[in-house]
């Protein structure tokens, strides 16, 4: 197997020494340029993972190697859109995006850090808003200054937990075509993790399906082979959206605690194309792919 | 906006009322003892010997009032009046001015306050931030913290051996504690989310301290110092007292001991407007500070 921009061998965490680890044998590998929607029962430890990426957590065991290097500790390599968008509420929405990339470039002047963080604050559609405070904005404008900071920093991977949980349906929308528009002008690698089966349909390049906690797996990696102009007005009428949409919530709603009932000791993760499959419910083994 | 401003109208017409009503029944309290006195001042048609003696008292023929217990409005007017109209004269060591009183304990609680805070933020900060000085310093802050600020003064005293100097340590022993407090709790309850940022930043330590944890813990410091001086206020008068020389509590005590009540009065009402003002500002500095999520 050739090695991925990022990789993640083996993983596990546990939180009690004589416990049962939430996830055990995680391996993944995301090439660059990816979207990868990462959806799974809560418990089965989405966050643990992202943290461990972000270098916020450290695991019990395993690695995870970034541009062939390891990921230990937090870096400005990986920029992280907080579930709770985390922004600072004593700056204005310049002043976060400017503390991002004077962070990040600690020797630019302050016109050049402005004159960059007004440029990704344009980005997501907040041109006019950028004195305004945090407690002033709606959810979406505040996930969205939360993003265009993510994105300030120019980080090689962007790390995303649930960013758009707690925005509502319309807002979600609008949110995720800006998301869709500059990730595929940057060609950004992201590792997302969503509870939304069309979220993570419309923005994924790959989706990660995990099994229950604990001893969760990566169980199975669903192509997503709908073209890349996939739009969220027209997504719904083709074919494949359907047939990916059902796998993933027959996933979700029964396979996904079966296989930790089953509990094998060494689970393979399936790369599965349910897209391309003419009604096969159960799509077989086309890419079987040991884990580590 | 209109009701609020009605609701403001309505509580202020109140307070005049019952301010009113203070000032009438004190008026009443000590009117008709007067009248009586004087009535009997007149009847007695005072000599010029009892004049005289009056005099060699400290007190005036003219006015037998003043030998009445508690002092009326009209003289209470009288004493403000004039200390007002002249608030900085220096007569000696045992007649000064009340605003030269006054910036005395100003610039005591002033003084023992800013080096309370440089003392106790920055080691609130180290307590907020360190989970384990925390627990090895908080046996010493719980046994330090309750004992009164007065009960330092004979050691006080008698180490520093300035009893100015001994009234800015009280006024800083008092003072260092809700602040301590407040800061370490407002560092250690920073929330996570920020610290998270900061830390996938990879921001400097010295720019995480000041651009993240204090602004973020700035509303609880506050807090903390507007407690501080609050009880910083309240202890100097009694410091003051104890030690002499000047300042506002000292002026209370050596206008008891002249037996001039309204000075007393007057004193105490100074005290009490200038604690309300120190703490309007601190409030005025805690709303700079706040800011919502």
């Amino acid at each position: 197997m050739e090695k991925a921009f990022l990789t993640v061998e083996n993983l596990n965490k546990r939180y009690t020494d004589d416990g049962l680890p939430v996830f055990d044998q995680v391996s993944f590998g995301i090439d660059k340029g990816e979207f990868v929607c990462i959806i799974g029962h809560s418990g089965c430890g989405k966050t643990t993972i992202l943290n461990v990426l972000a270098g916020l957590e450290a695991p019990s065991g395993g690695v995870v190697i970034m541009d062939q290097r390891e990921v230990k500790g937090p870096s400005l390599d990986r920029g992280v859109v907080f579930q709770s968008h985390a922004l600072m509420p004593w700056f204005s929405v310049l002043g976060n995006v400017v503390f991002a990339v004077r962070s990040r470039w600690p020797d630019w002047s302050r016109d050049k850090a402005e004159t960059h963080a007004r440029r990704f604050i344009e980005m997501v559609g907040l041109k006019g808003a950028e004195h305004k405070k945090p407690s002033e904005l709606s959810g979406g404008m505040k996930q969205r200054v939360g993003i265009a900071r993510a994105f300030s920093i120019e980080p090689k991977m962007l790390l995303m937990d649930e960013p758009f949980g707690a925005l509502d349906a319309l807002t979600r929308g609008v949110v995720q075509d800006e998301l869709l528009k500059i990730c595929s002008a940057t060609h950004q690698t992201v590792f997302m993790i969503t509870h939304d089966v069309d979220e993570a349909i419309l923005l994924a390049d790959k989706i990660f399906l995990m099994s229950n906690g604990p001893r969760a797996r990566i169980a199975e990696v669903v192509v997503n082979t709908m073209p890349k102009t996939r739009t969220r007005e027209t997504m719904h009428h083709d074919p494949q959206f359907y047939r990916i949409r059902n796998h993933l919530v027959d996933f979700l709603v029964h396979r996904s605690r079966r296989i930790q009932e089953a509990g094998a000791e060494d689970v393979v993760t399936r790369v599965v194309t349910p897209g391309l499959e003419q009604g096969a419910p159960e799509p077989l083994d086309n890419f079987p792919q040991a884990a580590a | 906006m209109k009701p609020a401003a009605q609701l403001g109208w309505r509580a202020g017409l109140i307070s005049l009322a019952l301010f009113g009503c203070l000032l009438l029944v004190w008026h009443l309290a000590t009117a008709p003892k007067q009248s009586v006195e004087n009535a009997r001042a007149a009847a007695s048609s005072a000599t010029s010997a009892d004049d005289e003696y009056a005099k060699l008292m400290g007190k005036s023929s003219s006015s037998p009032v003043k030998t009445s217990g508690f002092p009326g409005l009209a003289q209470m007017g009288e004493t403000m009046r004039k200390e007002l109209a002249n608030p900085f004269y220096d007569n000696g060591p045992n007649d000064k001015g009340i605003g030269i009183q006054l910036g005395y304990s100003l610039a005591r609680v002033g003084l023992g306050f800013a080096i309370a805070a440089v003392v106790a933020i920055p080691l609130g900060f180290l307590l907020g931030m360190s989970p384990l000085m925390q627990r090895a310093l908080n046996p010493f802050i719980q046994i330090l913290k309750p004992i009164s600020p007065l009960a330092w003064m004979p050691l006080a005293l008698y180490t520093i051996k300035d009893s100015s100097i001994s009234g800015i340590f009280v006024i800083f022993i008092c003072s260092v504690w809700p602040m301590l407090m407040n800061t370490a709790f407002g560092v250690a309850s920073v929330r996570r989310d920020w610290l998270n940022v900061a830390k996938t930043l990879e921001v400097t330590p010295l720019r995480k301290a000041f651009l993240v944890i204090l602004p973020a813990a700035a509303p609880t410091i506050l807090t903390g110092m507007r407690i501080s001086m609050g009880i910083a206020w309240l202890v100097i008068v009694a410091a003051e007292m104890l030690v002499g020389g000047t300042g506002i509590g000292y002026f209370v005590w050596n206008e008891w001991n002249n037996l001039s009540l309204t000075s007393v009065i007057f004193a105490i009402l100074v005290i009490g407007v200038t604690g309300m003002v120190l703490d309007l500002f601190f409030a005025r500095l805690q709303k700079l500070v706040t800011y919502t999520e």
